[in-house]
């Protein structure tokens, strides 16, 4: 993990670059995040994977967080590794809910780290988080006409009808059109 | 004399109109041209074919479903489809207090389940900053590496079941009894023990676990030769698995593999060694690498971790310290029972933690540690309830399965099964 002045210096030398681009930093129980917005993440983790000095090169996970009634209320986190020097860095991509029936937009990070395919596909299947750019965003473990996402905090848990043979002409839908 | 049949196939000159009814339902092929064979010989070439292999095939190991484009034999393209058996763990974890997320998240990976504990407990201590006592660390370490042989032993055993040496299977699942025979004593139950608390472990090791332990570690190195013995002067097992499903370690980083497959390609990358928790700093083991990454080194690999968890398993023997196996925190862990009878604050802490359960403050960590499979990541939120707001898996049997495509790529179909099986994903943790 870089320590909290690594962090900042880390922070500083991405808004030479890009102006803009890291909005705050934190740093909890030692580990380190950077916080950005929806429009630098291609160019915040292209540099940190490529610059000489960082070469954050491994993504070893990626995953999203609701965190309602914040806003911001999205986030993607991309939790980042330098192998060589076993540091972890993590980059927060905090993302406004556009309300309505409209889905929260960021960049794919796919064509930099391939391994990200699986991850925004699983995001994008429970948080509705829509990655551009992705070569196959599809929903992947929820079935494929399902509506929802369900792993905002705002999705209730339970209320789907267990189907039974004793019910399943109570339940709308299932065996009579209505 | 000639039945009817035999005289429709001699004479192939015949038109449609002329075999009348008898013609419909028979191909084109069949009907036009020569000679039948031939005309399905030269289009078997030129087109891909889809299969389906799953969900319910055994050799998926789980109930994954592959689509794969053939063309003859070969694999041309191979797509994953998988979410058959998720049961929204995750988002069950969300409606539960802290200390019952744990029997939840050791059901994502059903064989690594002290993995699964130990990712979330990990996590949850470091949000809190708690300590665990030392005993409580070696002890973790302990069943850690009995899990994993015990889960190595399935995918090795299964393995070599889909390459059809069946005794294999058995006598690896010996072994495996064996191992959950142990966790039976210590914890009492066989699997899915929910031995790991957040603070320590539930209790101490019963009298004599540590001899029936030792047993073990005698007579499994005798085992894994037998195991090797078994398959390495196996001719069919050795053309099957050498130099099959190769994918450079350049690759098998970009797609953010990690464990034995990362291992068996030449990366000596492995979070025991290079970020030590629990006690691993303190004992004593190598890591076995491969050098080209097919299935054989994968094998191998495997087996020679068998061996240093073994010795890991005697060093913590050896070395486990005296003293509490949880930490002495009455806001966090459960008071000890002798003490509800006669301690009116003891009553009243018991009651708080198994009521509403213990509060985390907020914050949020990724707390990674190396599973059978590679790297577990838990990722918590704590917003200061006694709930978490959200609680993610990297799952390493999710992301390594990515790799699957380019280990089958121009290879043939009946090598996809065996590149699945030394993937060794466990459906129960990609679908979560």
């Amino acid at each position: 993990m870089p320590d909290a002045p690594g962090l900042e210096l880390i922070a500083h030398e991405i808004n030479t670059r890009h102006e803009g681009s890291v909005l705050g930093t934190t740093y909890d129980h030692e580990q380190a995040a950077l916080l950005i917005g929806p429009d630098s993440a291609l160019k915040v983790l292209r540099y940190l994977k490529e610059a000489p000095g960082q070469e954050y090169s491994f993504l070893a996970s990626l995953h999203a967080a609701d965190y309602l009634p914040r806003t911001p209320r999205f986030a993607v986190h991309y939790e980042l590794l330098n192998m060589a020097r076993v540091e972890r860095l993590r980059v927060k991509c905090l993302i406004e809910d556009p309300g309505e029936d409209r889905l929260p937009e960021t960049d794919s990070v796919t064509g930099i780290f391939p391994t990200a395919e699986f991850h925004e596909r699983e995001v994008y299947d429970f948080f509705g988080i829509v990655f551009r750019g992705h070569p196959d965003l599809r929903r992947i473990l929820m079935p494929e006409d399902y509506v929802g996402w369900p792993q905002r905090r705002d999705f209730p848990v339970g209320g789907d009808p267990v189907i039974f043979t004793n019910t399943e002409d109570e339940i709308p839908g299932w065996t009579k059109g209505s | 004399m000639a039945t009817p049949t035999d005289d429709r196939i001699a004479d192939t000159t015949r038109t449609v109109e002329e075999m009348g009814r008898d013609a419909i339902g028979r191909t084109e092929a069949q009907v036009i041209g020569t000679s039948p064979i031939e005309r399905t010989a030269l289009e078997r070439e030129e087109e891909l074919f889809t299969v389906n292999m799953g969900p319910h095939h055994p050799a998926t190991h789980g109930v994954l479903r592959l689509l794969v484009s053939l063309e003859g034999e070969v694999v041309r393209d191979l797509k994953p489809v998988m979410g058959y058996v998720h049961t929204g763990i995750e988002k069950s974890c969300e409606q539960k207090s802290y200390w019952k997320v744990i029997p939840f998240v050791e059901r994502m990976d059903y064989l690594s389940y002290y993995f699964n504990a130990e990712a979330f407990c990990g996590a949850v201590e470091k949000l809190l900053e708690l300590e665990i006592p030392p005993r409580a660390k070696w002890l973790r370490t302990l069943h850690l590496e009995l899990n994993r042989i015990s889960s190595h032993l399935v995918g090795l055993g299964t393995t070599a079941l889909d390459l059809g040496a069946i005794s294999m299977f058995w006598y690896c699942f010996r072994e495996r009894d064996t191992i959950l025979d142990l966790m039976e004593m210590s914890s009492g139950q066989r699997m899915h023990t929910r031995y790991f608390q957040v603070g320590g472990v539930i209790e101490d090791i019963p009298l004599g676990f540590e001899q029936k332990v030792r047993e073990f570690i005698a007579e499994m190195p005798e085992r894994i030769n037998q195991y090797a013995a078994l398959l390495d002067r196996n001719e069919i097992f050795l053309l099957r698995t050498k130099g099959v499903g190769i994918v450079s370690r350049e690759r098998l980083l970009e797609l953010g593999v990690t464990g034995p497959l990362l291992r068996a390609a030449g990366e000596p990358w492995d979070l025991r060694k290079v970020a030590p928790y629990l006690a691993y700093g303190e004992v004593e083991f190598d890591i076995p690498i491969g050098t080209t990454g097919d299935n054989y080194d994968r094998y191998k690999v495997r087996l020679q971790e068998m061996r240093e968890s073994v010795r890991i398993v005697e060093q913590c023997l050896d070395g486990l310290p005296e003293g509490p196996w949880i930490a002495d925190d009455r806001k966090v862990v459960l008071p000890p029972r002798h003490e509800l009878g006669t301690s009116m604050e003891a009553l009243i802490h018991h009651f708080k933690l198994v009521t509403e359960g213990f509060r985390v403050p907020p914050g949020e960590v990724y707390h990674p540690i190396e599973s059978p499979r590679g790297e577990l990541g838990c990722f918590v939120v704590a917003d200061g309830s006694a709930k978490p707001t959200r609680v993610h898996m990297r799952e390493p049997s999710f992301v390594n399965l990515q790799a699957l495509r380019d280990m089958c790529m121009d290879e043939y179909v009946a090598d996809m099964i065996c590149n699945l099986a030394m993937l060794d994903p466990i459906l129960g943790g990609i679908d979560r």
